[in-house]
Order: structure tokens, then C-alpha cells, then sequence
């Protein structure tokens, strides 16, 4: 049944997501695009896009939208209560019981192996999704210009999105 | 999920009300997520509630940040059931999460009518490379501090050809990461062994 595949993939996700919102993407490109074909790429880049320019956690943002997009409210409602199940059942357990397990040695040095891998995984995402919306000049334009925005200015990312996509309406009339 | 999620009577006085206000205030007036809301939880919950101190919040901020999930919700449910037990912890996360819900649903109920649109197609076609863009800035951040010993680009480097060359799924390359950050460290801790360090 879909909610419950859809239930199942974002407990998936949430449980993997660890070391920040970014390693999310890979998981997501893996279980909802390729596995699942749930969505395109481009449908899920655009639903990045809306994720980063509303308020809220982007695994909140995008598990909702997913899951609206894959079966409707209901199909929001599961995605999300899977995303958060993970948290929701660590951090009690955390806070409850075992806070001091977080300052083991070997929990640490997990932690320490874990962030290349992290970094590693992010990169991929971007030459994933770079790939898919690199895709003529105007485009390959649009991505230099907002890179270096997003690196070297403190401009809010959301200005540089509507930029962006300023930019691009301007060129899709010209 | 748990007992009684409903809210009852005034939020003023009751912990869980609060908490649930609190953390819905941080879920509306954070955008882009992860980290970004990590000031504004603090100023919620350190300085206008008084909830917990400086350092409490440190700690609370270490085990949300090593602990799968987004950061906030992690912090919010910690928080939550420090203070009220299940309760407060469900309170808290229903309130964090509940502000990007509603949005998300009316911008993806909407979002759809309008796909045919020219303008929004076209606006679209603009987002797409800049969001390609927001990710690479992502790497450069997150890669930054991690890069500063020089054994993790060359680890970044083999973790990349994994995944993209080999298509290994994401979870593999996340635990191998995990596993041989333990397996350096025991090397380490024998190596300080042999030498008499304890």
C-alpha cells in the first residue's frame, strides 16, 4: 500500500540523515527517484527549491511535498510522520535515558569517519542534480552567477533563488 | 500519538501549550532549515523562556546534531521532553513541524494548477541551476572544516567514486564512514596503548 511504502522510505531517510539537511538528498534521489520513481529529478529539484524558501526543516518541507505530490494529504501525512519517527524515538531515548552515550570515545570517532563520507555524498548530490539543470548556456550562466553569490556574499540564499529565478524568466521570454 | 495531543484552554501556564508555541514560532520564522534555526531556537528557549542555560543548551545541541534527523525537530523533542516528559515532547514536536506542514500542503495543493504556466515554467528553469548552485555552495561549507585534515579529501575522493561511480546507495557509504572512523580511532587507541598513554 502507498502509505506505508511511503511511511517506510522516509523512516528510511530520516534514520540515514545524519551529519546535516544536505545528506538527505542522496537518500532521496536513491529510494524516491530511483527505486521508487515517484518523482523526476527535475519535479524534485523544483520541490528543493520551493524547501529552501519556505520556513521550516527541509526534511519536514520536502517529506510533506512528496508525500502530497505521491498520494495526496494523506500521502503528506505519512511521509512526514516517517521522517520524524527516528528523531521522535532517539531523542526521548536520548534525553530519557542515555545522553552520556553521546560523549563515548568510539561514538566520536564514528562521527569523525562519518563527516568525509558526509561531504562526499553532498557532492554527489550537486553533480547529480547539476546534470539535470545545467542544460544550455542560460542555465550554465544562472548556476556560475548564484554560486558565487551563495559563496561569497552574505546575500540570504532566499534573494539569490528569486534572482534566479528572475533571471530565468527573463531569458525564457527573450 | 501520545496521550492527549489536543490543545486545551489557554496556552498561558500550561508547559506543554508553551512549548508547543514556542517551537511553532520557531517552525514559521525559520527559513531554509537546519542550521539556520539553531539561533532562533536559542533565543526562544535560552533567553526569552528561560527554559535552559547556556550550557545545557551546548549539550543539547551536541546529541541533536550527532542523532539522525533534521536538527531542529531533534532539538525540539529533546528539549520538549527534558522539560514535560512525553508530553511536552510530543507538544513540541507537533509544533515545529506543523508551521512548514500547513505551508508545504497549500503551496503543493496550488503549486500543481500552475505548472502549465509560462511565467512559472520559466521561473522554474531559473531556480533549477541556482538550487545546483546552493547545493555545490553546501559542499564548499560543510566540506571547509572537514578538509582541514588532509586524510579526509583523499577519503571525500574514494566515498564519491563509491557513489558515483559504483552507485553504491547512500545508507552503505554513511555506515562505511561511520566504520572506518572507529576503525582509525582503534588503530589510534592502540597505537597510545603501546605507548603507555591510557
Amino acid at each position: 500500500m502507498i502509505l506505508l511504502q511511503l511511511y517506510a522510505a522516509f523512516l528510511k531517510i530520516g534514520l540515514f540523515s545524519i551529519g546535516g539537511g544536505y545528506v538527505m538528498l542522496p537518500l532521496i534521489q536513491k529510494e524516491i527517484i530511483e527505486v521508487r520513481r515517484w518523482l523526476t529529478l527535475t519535479e524534485f529539484v523544483d520541490i528543493l527549491a520551493v524547501a529552501e524558501m519556505t520556513p521550516g526543516p527541509i526534511a519536514i518541507n520536502s517529506a510533506t511535498y512528496i508525500g502530497y505530490r505521491t498520494a495526496g494529504f494523506f500521502g503528506s501525512l505519512f511521509a512526514t510522520a516517517g521522517v520524524i519517527t527516528p528523531s521522535a524515538v532517539l531523542m526521548v531515548l536520548a534525553a530519557g535515558l542515555f545522553a552520556r552515550f553521546y560523549e563515548n570515545r568510539w561514538v566520536q570517532a564514528a562521527f569523525t569517519g562519518l563527516r568525509p563520507a558526509v561531504v562526499a555524498l553532498i557532492t554527489g548530490a550537486a553533480v547529480f542534480v547539476g546534470r539535470a539543470s545545467l542544460i544550455d548556456i542560460p542555465s550554465v550562466l544562472i548556476a556560475a552567477g548564484a554560486l558565487l553569490l551563495f559563496t561569497s556574499t552574505r546575500l540570504h540564499p532566499i534573494l539569490i533563488l528569486l534572482l534566479s529565478a528572475l533571471a530565468g524568466i527573463i531569458t525564457g521570454f527573450i | 500519538m501520545q496521550e492527549d495531543t489536543k490543545k486545551t484552554g489557554t496556552a498561558k501556564g500550561y508547559l506543554p501549550a508553551e512549548l508547543f508555541l514556542a517551537f511553532f514560532k520557531v517552525g514559521a520564522f525559520t527559513i531554509g532549515g537546519g542550521y539556520a534555526m539553531l539561533p532562533v531556537i536559542k533565543q526562544e528557549v535560552v533567553d526569552n523562556k528561560l527554559w535552559l542555560g547556556e550550557e545545557e543548551f551546548v549539550d543539547v545541541l551536541a546529541v541533536a546534531q550527532s542523532s539522525p534527523g533534521a536538527v531542529a525537530v531533534n532539538s525540539a523533542v529533546f528539549i520538549g521532553y527534558k522539560l514535560h516528559g512525553l508530553s511536552g515532547a510530543a507538544f513540541s514536536l507537533l509544533g515545529v513541524i506543523l508551521p512548514s506542514f500547513l505551508i508545504i500542503l497549500v503551496i503543493a495543493s496550488i503549486f500543481a494548477h500552475y505548472t502549465e504556466n509560462r511565467i512559472v515554467a520559466t521561473a522554474f528553469s531559473g531556480v533549477r541551476p541556482a538550487v545546483a548552485a546552493l547545493i555545490a555552495a553546501a559542499v564548499v561549507k560543510t566540506g571547509k572544516p572537514v578538509f582541514k585534515k588532509k586524510q579526509n579529501f583523499a577519503l571525500a575522493a574514494l566515498f564519491l567514486s563509491l557513489s558515483l561511480g559504483l552507485g553504491l546507495h547512500p545508507i552503505l557509504i554513511i555506515l562505511a564512514g561511520a566504520l572506518l572512523g572507529i576503525v582509525l580511532a582503534l588503530r589510534e587507541h592502540r597505537k597510545e596503548k603501546g605507548g603507555g598513554v591510557q
